[in-house]
């Protein structure tokens, strides 16, 4: 849907561009070349003011859509709960049953540990990525139109598939990490935790050249340990930001004659066909590798050791 | 794609939401998954015992229908024995009665015979006499030939 007054550079960037709301300095010129007295907290209007804004802003868009789509997930999940009873399961029931009882299984599969949070997180990541990613099926331009009609602005920024952008990926990865160490240190206690980072994986015995071992241990420990979070969510990014990407495409061919329109509605179909694998999978992938690594969290030593 | 404070509030809202699930959801579906799973199991159990009991109560009803059959064989068997014997006391009785008849039926005959023959003889007696008083045409005298006729009459 490339308009006159875009071209397709234009379009491709501007859906990839969050609506953003963040805080601009003292003495910076606007979009529009106002001068800025002092430092204000606004809206985005350019890509330019976006990157400007630094740290300091907020994707309304991403945080939007994935709370919503999170209150979603947790307002069917708890019906179903609610509503829940040991009887002959109907309807909505039978599928939330379904689903948690695949989840559960899951999980007491690849965590033999005693922590109750971590299947209803598992179940939480996979229900909530799903429904983040399937947002990416819904027409590239549907809902950026719409809201760009409600808003009366037809530059808004509007990105509604909330795993498409860098922060929301990593930011659960963040959280994830945030308690593996949690969950290290409670289970191994501090000393234990260092230990591992420090004593794995070479280990002669000895503590004199233990001592000399100690840095190497650590930075290889250390970079397996950082790359967990960060493979997780730039996995889940990758795949749903190039998906997303060729959705783009195929929607700037639709304006391309009648050969072109009809050639983008079979590849929109295809794509979209095989993107339901893709956004599935991805949601499992990030369901099932938080498990592991919690799992990881809770091993301790002496497991280590058994295990060789 | 700039990294910002998103990044911070997406992390918190993962949190929250695994949190409310974790509070909310969680339990009560396991606890009624689990609830459901003891109720089929325990209805599972509850009919193979009931299968067993079913089975039992075959065995025993057609125990018991063996045994009546056999009681009732021997009841009829006994019947049988009693009615025989009843037949043959019958039997018995009837031929005794008819023997006694017989019996009573003989001795009254000889009774009769016996009379008879008394009267004849009385009669015979008579006859003698009064023949005899014809022929000599005298009166005899009866006292004086009594022991004549009697010995006479007692030759008939």
């Amino acid at each position: 849907m490339a308009g006159e007054a875009q071209t397709a550079t234009e379009y491709i960037q501007h859906h990839l561009q969050n609506m953003a709301y963040g805080k601009l300095p003292a003495g910076y010129t606007r979009y529009d070349g106002t001068v800025l007295q002092e430092s204000t907290w606004t809206m985005a209007h350019s890509q330019q003011e976006a990157a400007d804004m630094g740290f300091w802003a907020i994707h309304v868009d991403t945080l939007g859509w994935s709370i919503v789509l999170g209150m979603l997930f947790c307002f069917l999940f708890a019906r179903g709960a609610k509503k829940a009873t040991s009887g002959v399961p109907s309807g909505l029931q039978s599928f939330v049953e379904m689903v948690t009882e695949f989840v559960d299984k899951l999980v007491k599969e690849t965590f033999p540990h005693r922590n109750s949070m971590v299947a209803p997180m598992a179940l939480t990541i996979f229900v909530w990525v799903f429904l983040m990613n399937l947002m990416d099926l819904i027409p590239v331009d549907w809902l950026p139109m719409a809201a760009a009609g409600i808003s009366g602005n037809p530059h808004l920024f509007f990105k509604v598939v909330p795993t498409t952008d860098l922060n929301a990926t990593l930011g659960m990865a963040l959280a994830v990490f945030v308690l593996m160490l949690f969950f290290s240190v409670k289970e191994k206690g501090p000393i234990g935790f260092l230990k591992e980072l420090t004593l794995h994986p070479f280990h002669s015995g000895k503590w004199y050249v233990d001592i000399f071992l100690i840095p190497f241990n650590f930075l290889l420990e250390a970079v397996s340990l950082l790359a967990k979070p960060v493979s997780l969510g730039l996995r889940l990014f990758g795949n749903l930001y190039a998906g997303e990407m060729i959705f783009i495409l195929i929607a700037i061919v639709f304006g391309v004659g009648v050969l072109g329109f009809i050639g983008a509605g079979f590849l929109q179909m295809g794509w979209a066909i095989f993107h339901i694998l893709v956004i599935t999978l991805q949601a499992f992938v990030f369901m099932v590798l938080t498990t592991v690594y919690m799992a990881m969290a809770h091993d301790r030593e002496e497991e280590h050791k058994n295990d060789h | 794609m700039n990294i910002n404070l998103t990044l911070i509030g997406q992390s918190i809202t993962f949190l929250a939401f695994v949190w409310f699930c974790w509070k909310f959801v969680w339990p009560p579906l396991m606890g009624v998954m689990k609830e459901r799973e003891q109720k089929i199991a325990t209805g599972l159990e509850e009919a193979e015992r009931a299968g067993k009991d079913l089975e039992l109560a075959q065995r025993k009803a057609a125990d018991q229908l063996k045994e009546a059959k056999e009681q009732a064989a021997e009841i009829i068997d006994g019947a049988n024995k009693r009615a025989n014997q009843i037949v043959d006391e019958a039997k018995q009785a009837a031929l005794a009665e008819g023997d006694r008849l017989k019996a009573a039926a003989k001795a009254e005959i000889e009774q009769e015979v016996n009379r008879a023959k008394e009267q004849l003889r009385s009669r015979v007696a008579e006859l003698s006499v009064a023949g005899a008083e014809k022929i000599l045409s005298i009166n005899i005298d009866a006292k004086a030939h009594d022991d004549l006729i009697d010995k006479l009459a007692a030759e008939l």
